[in-house]
């Protein structure tokens, strides 16, 4: 294993045995397995198979370790929020800045090894889903970087409302192909994904960019992300001299979730707290919370919690972050929610925007939206917990691709200077939205 | 319990009765794939019912999901109306039920997570009770059928899985040994959607089924013309239509007939070009 500045624990280590694995089927407790196609199988087995391989490839691993640290830029650092602190009842706030990692998200940790194993399978194509872009143009990046061709596919209303992301995706020379059924968001990009797999798996890899999925995608990019929490971790105890009494992370797909999570889990009295987008409030029927608001089914591949109605179809989710828009979970997370090792709680758009723009207030940081539902989780747990406690949030991106969504939401520009889409609609709203 | 159909047999016998009858007359079995609530409920129950008519040994209700991954675009749209139209699954066993009230063979072809909310033994029994033979469930691996298996057995239906061209020998023998009915040979790597021709991977495919297994094998996926089904009746047990048939629907029960009847005369070796 390579070292890494100030010692921290290098990529790599997240791919060492920890003994929280799921069973050979991938079934974590009754979740995960793999509700797919046939067709599909023999892909996921040669992937499962590389990746074991590759895990236990000092070669594999020095070349993850070197590219995440002189490519991405790792370690990120944690970042001691003083002045968001008094809004958060005065509790420590430490954040991950995951937000610092090149292409600007926690999402590159599981392109890099996944694009790396890529080249090891011999395929020389990859294809992607993407919500906000983040996974996408993290995708596009790692493709470009390897030589690997890349489409990525992206619900109609993600291209609009992370127009950003698109333009940066084409950049680096990945095709983008906007998705137009269904819901036209996150969920359809994936089942557009799987169409092009199933057609393509000779000469592609499916990156998918979150911990869900079937098996083993869930453990795979979960080992990829533990680097999150193994440096998070070794930091705090290092800078502060104890551990944190809660991790918080934004709850999509669960990826930086469980990144961070993950190495926590034997830390019994940390607490564990995922934040998921609440949409209007999942009292209103219009969210994403799929542990909150959700129940028990099979979606892309996974036995998980889901958005379903009575009949097991999937319900259309709705939240202001296209990174979080998504009806169901990683399996590991809805296994850590049943066993009561981690909590799961609802932030709703409006209260994500609070957090955001206290964030940039407050620190000089402009978070991702996704991110900013961990933080307002955090004023929230910090308002209750009171000064002594010591929160570490990961900040798992950073807000540039929300800057038309965050300028529409607070009124601060002309709107007819903006391309599409109305200003919001409710006047009432208004002044709480000023910047 | 087990479902006695009239005759005294169950979904199962008789679905064997379907390639047994099929294979007494040296041809194959056409299966005919629609949707129910396409365009609606009644609409969906008039051209299965035209399909029959017009020579369909067995057809597939398809019961609309809204995640179809193994859907190309034309059955993607058709189960988009359906479920825009407010079909509902007990819609899907009723369409069965019409059917088989008036001598119709059908099977339901569903993703799982309809499947799993309905409550899989409850849904075996309440198809078994509409008259209904077998399901197909296209994302459905038996690694994960938990219960699945008891409860098709215990009402008398057939659980049909498929195998793809990717699947190992050791995966088409554990597949095999659990299928009852027929094998459903999905012929390319790729969603469904009518290809212009048949794939040399399909006729591969059944060959190799055959080492495993006595089950009859329908081939599915790409299937749109007269010729093509000939071509697949020479070497499998059942011709499966499906997108072609959705598309025929978008012209009305007459175009259905008309495209039925060129597969029927298919599987019987008899066809007017491609
Ligand atoms: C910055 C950021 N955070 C979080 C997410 C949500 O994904 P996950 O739940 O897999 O971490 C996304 C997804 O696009 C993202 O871009």
């Amino acid at each position: 294993m390579s070292t890494t500045p100030g010692g921290l624990p290098p990529a790599s280590a997240g791919l060492a045995e920890h003994g929280h694995n799921p069973d050979a089927g991938g079934h974590f407790g009754r979740y995960g397995g793999r509700f797919m196609p046939e067709a599909l199988i023999a892909a996921v087995d040669e992937v499962a198979a590389e990746y074991d391989k590759a895990r236990h490839d000092p070669e594999f691993l020095a070349e993850l370790d070197r590219l995440q640290r002189d490519y991405a830029g790792r370690p990120s650092p944690v970042t001691d929020a003083r002045r968001l602190s008094e809004h958060a009842g005065g509790a420590r706030v430490l954040l991950k800045r995951e937000d610092l990692n090149h292409t600007g998200s926690h999402k590159i940790n599981n392109v890099l090894g996944q694009a790396l194993l890529t080249k090891r399978m011999g395929k020389t194509r990859v294809i992607a889903e993407t919500g906000a872009g983040q996974h996408g143009v993290a995708t596009a990046t790692a493709a470009a970087l390897l030589g690997l061709d890349c489409v990525v596919y992206m619900g109609e209303v993600d291209t609009e409302r992370q127009a950003l992301n698109v333009a940066r995706m084409r950049l680096l020379g990945a095709e983008v192909v906007p998705v137009t059924t269904g819901s036209r968001t996150l969920k359809d990009a994936l089942n557009e994904a799987y169409r092009d797999w199933v057609a393509s798996v000779e000469h592609t890899h499916y990156v998918l960019g979150t911990a869900a999925g079937p098996h083993p995608f869930p453990m795979m990019v979960r080992d990829f992300h533990r680097v999150i929490g193994l440096e998070a971790r070794a930091q705090v105890l290092e800078q502060y001299g104890r551990l944190p009494d809660a991790v918080l992370a934004c709850v999509g797909g669960g990826s930086n979730a469980i990144g961070i999570f993950h190495p926590f889990l034997d830390d019994t009295a940390v607490r564990l707290v995922g934040c998921e987008a609440a949409g209007d409030g999942v009292d209103t029927g219009r969210h994403a919370a799929s542990i909150t608001g959700g129940s028990v089914g099979a979606l892309h591949g996974a036995l998980t919690y889901v958005l379903q109605d009575e009949d097991g179809q999937t319900i259309e989710s709705h939240s202001i972050s296209a990174g979080l828009d998504y009806p169901g979970v990683g399996p590991e997370h809805s296994f850590l929610r049943d066993v009561g090792r981690a909590e799961y709680v609802p932030v709703t758009d409006a209260e994500a925007m609070d957090a955001f723009r206290l964030l940039c207030r407050t620190e000089g940081i402009i978070p991702a939206i996704e991110s900013a539902h961990a933080v307002a989780g955090a004023v929230r747990l910090g308002r209750e917990l009171g000064p002594d406690a010591t929160l570490l949030v990961n900040l798992s991106g950073r807000g540039d691709k929300d800057v038309d969504t965050a300028a529409r939401w607070f009124d601060v520009v002309d709107p007819a200077s903006l391309p599409t889409e109305e200003p919001p609609a409710d006047d009432a709203g208004a002044g709480e939205r000023e910047l | 319990m087990t479902v006695t159909q009239p005759g005294g047999s169950t979904g199962l016998t008789v679905l064997d009765e379907v390639f047994t009858t099929a294979r007494a007359e040296s041809r194959a079995a056409l299966i005919a794939y629609l949707p129910a609530g396409y365009p609606t409920v009644a609409g969906s129950t008039g051209l299965l019912t035209q399909a029959l008519d017009a020579g369909a040994d067995l057809v597939e209700v398809g019961l609309p999901y809204s995640d179809p991954v193994l859907d190309g675009p034309v059955i993607q749209h058709a189960v988009d109306t359906a479920l825009r139209g407010g079909v509902r699954v007990r819609d899907t066993l009723s369409v069965v039920e019409t059917l088989a009230a008036r001598g119709g063979r059908a099977v339901v072809m569903t993703y799982w997570n309809p499947v799993l909310r309905y409550g899989p033994e409850a849904f075996a029994r309440d198809l078994a009770a509409a008259g209904g033979l077998g399901v197909i469930t296209p994302d459905l691996v038996p690694d994960e059928e938990h219960g699945w298996l008891a409860a098709t057995e215990a009402h008398g239906i057939a659980p049909i899985f498929l195998i793809a061209p990717s699947s190992t020998e050791q995966r088409i023998a554990s597949t095999t040994a659990v299928t009852r009915g027929f094998l459903y040979a999905a012929s390319t790597m790729g969603v469904t959607g009518a290809r212009d021709a048949v794939s040399d991977t399909a006729r591969t495919l059944v060959e190799r089924a055959r080492r495993h297994t006595d089950l009859p094998v329908g081939v599915g996926l790409g299937v749109r013309s007269g010729g093509q089904a000939a071509e697949v009746a020479s070497f499998a047990d059942g011709v499966i239509v499906g997108s072609a048939l959705v598309s025929a629907a978008e012209h009305g029960r007459a175009a259905v007939a008309r495209l039925t009847s060129e597969l029927a005369a298919g599987v019987r070796g008899n066809h007017t070009g491609r």
